[in-house]
């Protein structure tokens, strides 16, 4: 018997008790038929799952050398990027990552808005991916706390504090989130224990959302059903195209880490964090910028923290808000210049939430809350029900063969 | 998947087998990400700070003839012990003994009055007794290993029990009569 | 869709924490360490040394070096022993239980100019200097104000009410600092001859100051430009591949 053979056979044998191999191919392989029109924009689910094993097993190395304790905290990042060998490396990938990973999200969301992927019959996919974000909003608050800077504990202030907006029992819960009276040792423990568990959290219900991508098979960009003439295996196409995108996402991802490592970090995060002195203008990472202008935009407490957390949970009913028959934005020409101009409103948003809460920020973050809302809860309905979208073409083949290659059905 | 465009693809064409640009792909995939791999195991080993603490001093002055103490160094006990003339004496004797790790006390000690000794028994790390009047010494006046049994004569060398060598020489220096720099 | 991307850029740009209106922008200058090559220039990181030691550390610490760093910015380990034996570091309990002082050791962090806070505080009339290992990451455009800010000492516009122990800094923020100026032309006489300018000494100090934040950063720099050109590689590799494979697809 030749080495070959052998190996094969004992891989059989494997497979015959447990077909490891089998499911991958099916769940991620060469079984798993997928559109063939799936242009880059959907490069960003794999990448997203890339940057989620990136992390945490970045994260795994830094927890090695991390200390939890409001004394020792800022010391042992400082030890990590001095001392630990390639510390350095570890900790700008880990940091870097967090914005990148929500970069490739937002990208992944956006284009989930543009195509309609959460429309019939993929709503629990997108109830899937709307938790992974948020699972993903609260790991990267934690674990921006746990470099102990200025704007860890100050942002830690801030965000467990919106808790208190909560009518009669919000007290009661900013306490326990703290396990004292103010941000303190207990805090910082818990949000490490935390920090760390969440990201298996998250895989788990990666596992979901890939499991709820199976039972229909990705939706694509002309929005119409793939027949399975139109459907290529994921193993090795999008194998390919995929590797392709991760070349270029890497590029761009190291080039920051290794050139600009702070440059989407908070300077003050380089101070230790002192409870006796807030820093003039506390800012939250750039992935929460959008929300926390939504908060800032409304002066009541309670309604602003309500606002907030609904800009998210509104996601939630979104397929139902948007009941369009049609998926792509490519054939509803009114809501694709909505869709440009509610993406142009969220960077707006983004910006508002880095300015001072004052003056043109502050109006413009009320006019983009309020459109925001609009958006969901006027527009989307309304143009599902009077938008006439162009001609659907018949199968995702007709667009791009000419009327003499089409194949005969 | 009979029908799939991929299955007239690859019947009309055949699959290339050897196939360069896949292969180079994956190679330099492989290796970068196999790359990737050793920065992170690397930041398992010493940092430079413990790496940097390698050095304790000590004083042997107040130590009387017959005790000892205990030191640490890189986080380990070091034992440090004024020998009498008697220990010295049966130590040197038994440079000649059936030896299980064969070396003479002369090597083991640069003063013969002190020993000074990694306090780590060298069969499964633990720390054998023998520094306090109160412990056992074992069969050979040395130390002796609760854990597993292992007897260490007053060279600190292993005369009975599971331990395959002698108890560890850190490497040290007399700064002064006094004064000893271990590491 | 080049818009998503052009508008991704903008809220990237548009994101990035931007300070008081009022505030000015330091000046802009060019150090060794910038661009996709930087590297420190030793012998300037020695100097900065020598004005840290004569000039800052008085009140400023560095607490996160430690003498054997030094061995980086090109001193040879028995020289580094030599500086650490200058300084005398506090060591103890001894067997009678009391704390004592011995020379330094190349293991041991940079002494601190004062004990703790408050007594740094009470010294300095009130003001707490800041550690300055990190300073350079701890501020916006960081190299670049440390410089300004220590060249930024002028005489207060008309009407300004300074208070008093206060100086007027063009760079600070609300423009009232506690430190008086320090930095002059021939504040130091530099070892390796080089003429003490007021621009020099400030120059020297926050390339100093910046490897102190940021010690990786040569590491970091050659590193990068092999992983990219990597990825680059894979990149390309995987492009001409894809093509390939997906151009079987385009023939039927």
């Amino acid at each position: 018997m030749t080495e070959k053979s052998r190996l094969l056979k004992a891989w059989e044998w494997h497979e015959q008790r447990l077909p490891i191999g089998h499911w991958l191919d099916h769940s991620l392989g060469s079984k798993y038929p997928a559109p063939k029109n799936l242009n880059y924009w959907w490069n960003f689910g794999s990448l997203a799952l890339f940057m989620l094993v990136l992390m945490i097993i970045t994260g795994v190395f830094l927890a090695m050398n991390y200390t939890a304790h409001t004394s020792m905290a800022f010391d042992s990042v400082e030890r990590i990027m001095r001392d630990v060998n390639n510390g350095w490396l570890i900790r700008y990938m880990h940091a870097n990552g967090a914005s990148f990973f929500f970069i490739v999200v937002y990208i992944h969301i956006f284009r989930g808005l543009y195509y309609g992927s959460y429309k019939p019959p993929r709503e629990v996919l997108w109830w899937m991916g709307v938790i992974i974000y948020l699972l993903m909003m609260a790991t990267a608050f934690m674990g921006y706390v746990l470099p102990w800077g200025q704007m860890s504990f100050w942002g830690a202030t801030v965000i467990t504090n919106l808790f208190s907006a909560i009518p009669g029992v919000g007290d009661a819960i900013v306490t326990l989130l703290w396990g004292g009276f103010s941000v303190d040792n207990p805090t910082l423990n818990r949000f490490f224990a935390l920090h760390y568990l969440l990201p298996f959290v998250i895989v788990g219900v990666v596992v979901l959302h890939v499991w709820a991508l199976h039972i229909p098979g990705s939706n694509n960009p002309l929005g119409i059903e793939a027949a399975p003439a139109d459907k290529i295996p994921f193993f090795p196409y999008y194998y390919a195209k995929d590797a392709v995108g991760l070349g270029v996402f890497l590029v761009v991802m190291f080039a920051v880490v290794f050139w600009l490592p702070n440059a989407m970090g908070h300077p003050l995060n380089y101070e230790k964090a002192n409870p006796l002195v807030t820093p003039p203008h506390i800012v939250p990472e750039w992935y929460y910028l959008p929300f926390y202008a939504i908060l800032r935009a409304i002066p009541d407490k309670l309604l602003g923290v309500i606002a907030m957390f609904g800009s998210i949970l509104i996601l939630f009913v979104l397929p139902w808000l948007d009941r369009h028959p049609v998926r792509s934005a490519t054939f509803r020409p009114i809501f694709k210049i909505f869709f440009w101009v509610f993406l142009a409103n969220g960077i707006m948003l983004g910006w508002c939430g880095s300015q001072l809460a004052e003056g043109l920020p502050l109006i413009l973050s009320r006019v983009g809350t309020f459109w925001y809302f609009f958006h969901f809860i006027v527009l989307l309905p309304l143009l599902s029900w009077v938008e006439t979208p162009k001609p659907l073409p018949a199968s995702i083949s007709q667009p791009v063969l000419s009327p003499a290659m089409k194949p005969a059905e | 998947m009979a029908n799939t465009a991929h299955a007239h693809a690859a019947a009309a064409q055949g699959e290339t087998r050897r196939d360069f640009l896949l292969h180079s792909t994956i190679a330099v995939g492989a290796v970068g990400g196999a790359m990737m791999v050793w920065p992170l195991i690397h930041s398992m080993n010493p940092a430079a700070d413990t790496l940097s603490l390698s050095t304790t001093e000590f004083s042997v002055a107040g130590i009387a003839e017959g005790s000892g103490i205990t030191v640490v160094w890189r986080g380990k006990p070091v034992f440090v012990r004024h020998r009498t003339a008697a220990e010295i004496e049966t130590a040197k004797k038994d440079d000649t003994a059936d030896l299980r790790d064969p070396q003479t006390d002369a090597v083991r000690a640069q003063k013969p009055d002190f020993l000074i000794l990694v306090g780590i028994c060298t069969h499964l790390g633990c720390i054998p007794l023998g520094m306090k009047a109160t412990e056992p010494r074992g069969d050979f006046g040395g130390w002796f290993c609760p854990c597993h049994g292992s007897h260490y004569d007053t060279s600190g060398r292993i005369r009975r029990g599971p331990a395959p060598a002698n108890l560890e020489v850190p490497p040290y220096t007399f700064l002064s009569d006094t004064t000893v720099r271990i590491g | 869709m080049r818009k998503i991307v052009l508008a991704a850029a903008a809220a990237f740009v548009l994101s990035s924490p931007v300070m008081a209106a009022e505030e000015i922008k330091p000046m802009k200058r060019t150090w060794t360490f910038d661009g996709v090559f930087g590297k420190f220039d030793k012998q300037q990181l020695q100097r900065g040394f020598q004005v840290y030691k004569e000039v800052c550390a008085s009140c400023h610490s560095v607490q996160y070096l430690a003498f054997r760093n030094l061995q980086d910015i090109g001193y040879s380990e028995d020289q580094v022993k030599v500086i650490a034996a200058e300084y005398q570091v506090q060591d103890g309990p001894d067997e009678n239980g009391d704390m004592f002082d011995r020379p330094g050791r190349a293991s041991d962090r940079i002494p601190k100019p004062f004990a703790n806070e408050q007594l740094a505080r009470a010294s300095n009339g009130g003001a707490l200097p800041p550690d300055l290992s990190l300073m350079t990451k701890a501020r916006e455009d960081g190299p670049n104000y440390v410089f300004s800010l220590m060249m930024g000492y002028t005489e207060p516009p008309k009407g300004f009410e300074i208070l008093p122990g206060m100086s007027y800094n063009t760079y600070f923020p609300g423009h009232q600092i506690g430190m008086p100026q320090q930095i002059t032309d021939d504040r130091v006489t530099y070892a390796d001859g080089t003429k003490a300018s007021a621009e020099q000494i400030a120059s020297d100090v926050t390339a100093f100051l910046h490897w102190a934040a940021e010690p990786k950063l040569e590491v970091r720099h050659a590193t990068g430009i092999r992983v990219v050109l990597f990825a680059l590689l894979f990149t390309v590799l995987a492009f001409f591949y894809k093509r390939r494979l997906w151009a079987r697809l385009e023939k039927h």
